[in-house]
């Protein structure tokens, strides 16, 4: 038939072209216009970049590494654990629980973590010892050292946090699956444990792991109280060098590596508690 | 003793009293359907039964223990969560919305009662568990878990769950109202099964067929209250009350 004919000749001549995209490539050059000379003005730049691999492993930077490790690891620790505590409370039928945990986290959420860390490091101008009355009593001065008021600072304000994720955690399992897990015998704990909580850690985790690498750089504020992480590290060792950006460099990288490791966890992490 | 004595429940969420004095007995071997419109307090009494609702006024005994409390010395003592965990072990459920564990296996979710809650080892639990299967027609879903399961699977695998146990009394609450149509029958096929074989089971059902071919007795609940109660071919084939009959008239 004459229409078919037409038809496949239109086909055998028309040529398809491809939607050209002009401005990716145009703002694709531009980006590495961008890159490229941020690049040479760091080429540019009055930095002995021979030296940022030495202060990189230098014995006060490494020294400084792992104090920053164990305090980041201990205050996110505590505050899991403090975290889980509140937000049971929180959730609990008791409600004298109920106000402590919500007064707990207005209290330890408002306040910037500086002051706290500058609260408990200075404890010991007006408590001059710490005692529960006829069990023990130690001087202030002794108990508070830079990394108890860090620990401190970062752990409390990051339980507040803490209690707030699991609570919204604990709250998004459905009730049923709390009933089903009575109705075979479950006893409340075992249910936690068993039945909500697994559940729960689907949406515990991710902003757990957001906070866990706010907390590695959070441990800087240390520095204030001259407790020897990252910072005051890269400070001590440039305060006899002068060499001040190729120091905080090295110590910039070193926190690069450290988040760099907790996002891979954290990936991990959720790969496990995921969905099925 | 009837496996089941419920006498006088009442229950109010709020101001709306929800059962107005129920009494029921069940003898062990026995299925009891519970019929009536929605909102009668059909699913709420179950719950009772299973004390994951504490009743008002009343009492309720299963095998002669009272339900959420220890009788001593006289007087009856409020059970604290976790003894009322131990009474459930004896009492199976299955819910409306399965409610299986999405986080474990078929397998694993029959496993995990007689496991967590009876401390059995494993090995032997793990062969009654994969038999559990076998009879609700399941064997080869073993690793699957529930989001892989449609919904007629997925209750067979909750009846296999609560049976675990080796309950002496199933509670059932709307086992097939969340289904697809063309699922109920696998689901109704199970519980006829379980049925033949003597468990003691109250149904809360709209599955008028399935009452009437599986049920010694039917209940039938108006406004949180027994309005008649006998035979299904009683109840359903020659209803006395005027609320039954309406209630029949809409859905036979």
């Amino acid at each position: 038939m004459a229409s078919d004919t037409a038809v496949n000749d239109v086909r055998e001549e028309l040529v398809v072209v491809p939607l050209r995209h002009p401005w990716r490539w145009f703002s694709g050059a531009l980006i590495l216009l961008v890159i490229a000379g941020l690049g040479w003005s760091m080429s540019e730049a009055q930095i002995q970049w021979e030296h940022v691999p030495g202060f990189f492993t230098h014995p006060v930077m490494l020294e400084g590494l792992l104090n920053t490790i164990v305090l980041a690891l201990a205050a996110q620790g505590g505050a899991i654990v403090l975290g889980v505590v509140v937000a049971l409370m929180r959730l609990s039928a008791n409600p004298v629980a109920r106000w402590f945990a919500v007064g707990y986290i207005w209290l330890f959420r408002g306040l910037p973590v500086l002051l706290q860390i500058l609260i408990w490091f200075n404890l010991a101008l007006v408590f001059q010892e710490i005692s529960i009355p006829m069990l023990f009593s130690v001087p202030t001065n002794v108990v508070m050292t830079a990394f108890v008021a860090a620990l401190l600072g970062l752990g409390l304000n990051e339980s507040a946090y803490m209690a707030e994720i699991v609570r919204a955690g604990l709250s998004s399992v459905d009730e049923g699956q709390t009933e089903a897990a009575k109705s075979i015998g479950m006893t409340p704990l075992t249910t936690l444990r068993r039945v909500v909580l697994p559940q729960a850690m689907r949406v515990i985790i991710p902003p757990t792991g957001n906070n866990f690498i706010n907390m590695i750089k959070g441990t800087s504020m240390a520095s204030v109280i001259a407790f020897l992480e990252l910072i005051h590290a890269a400070n001590n060792i440039s305060s006899r060098n002068l060499e001040i950006m190729e120091t905080l460099f090295a110590a910039a990288a070193w926190y690069l590596v450290m988040v760099s490791v907790a996002s891979i966890g954290q990936h991990y992490l959720e790969r496990a508690y995921g969905p099925r | 003793m009837a496996l089941v004595e419920a006498i006088g429940v009442r229950k109010s969420f709020g101001h709306t009293e929800v059962l107005k004095g129920i009494d029921l007995e069940v003898e062990r071997g026995e299925v009891v359907c519970l019929l009536g419109p929605s909102g009668a307090g059909k699913s709420t009494f179950l719950r009772c039964v299973n004390h994951l609702e504490t009743i008002d006024a009343g009492r309720i005994w299963v095998d002669g223990v009272p339900v959420g409390f220890r009788a001593a010395g006289g007087k009856l003592y409020e059970l604290r969560e976790r003894d009322a965990a131990h009474q459930r072990r004896d009492v199976g459920m299955v819910f409306q919305r399965f409610n299986l564990f999405p986080h474990r296996t078929a397998l694993e979710n029959i496993m995990e009662g007689p496991v967590q809650v009876l401390g059995r080892g494993r090995a032997e639990v793990r062969a009654e568990a994969l038999a559990l299967l076998e009879r609700v027609g399941l064997a080869e879903k073993a690793s699957a878990y529930p989001g892989q399961l449609s919904g007629g699977q997925q209750q067979r695998v909750a009846i296999a769950r609560a049976l675990a146990m080796k309950p002496k009394l199933m509670l059932f609450d709307e086992p097939t109202s969340a289904l697809d149509p063309e699922l109920v029958g696998e689901v109704l096929d199970v519980m006829t099964s379980l049925a033949r074989d003597g468990m003691t089971m109250i149904v809360v059902t709209h599955e008028i067929g399935f009452a009437r071919s599986v049920a010694d007795r039917v209940v039938f609940l108006v406004d949180g209250a027994v309005v008649e109660s006998g035979t299904p071919s009683d109840v359903l084939d020659n209803p006395q009350q005027p609320r039954t009959q309406q209630f029949l008239a809409k859905v036979l």
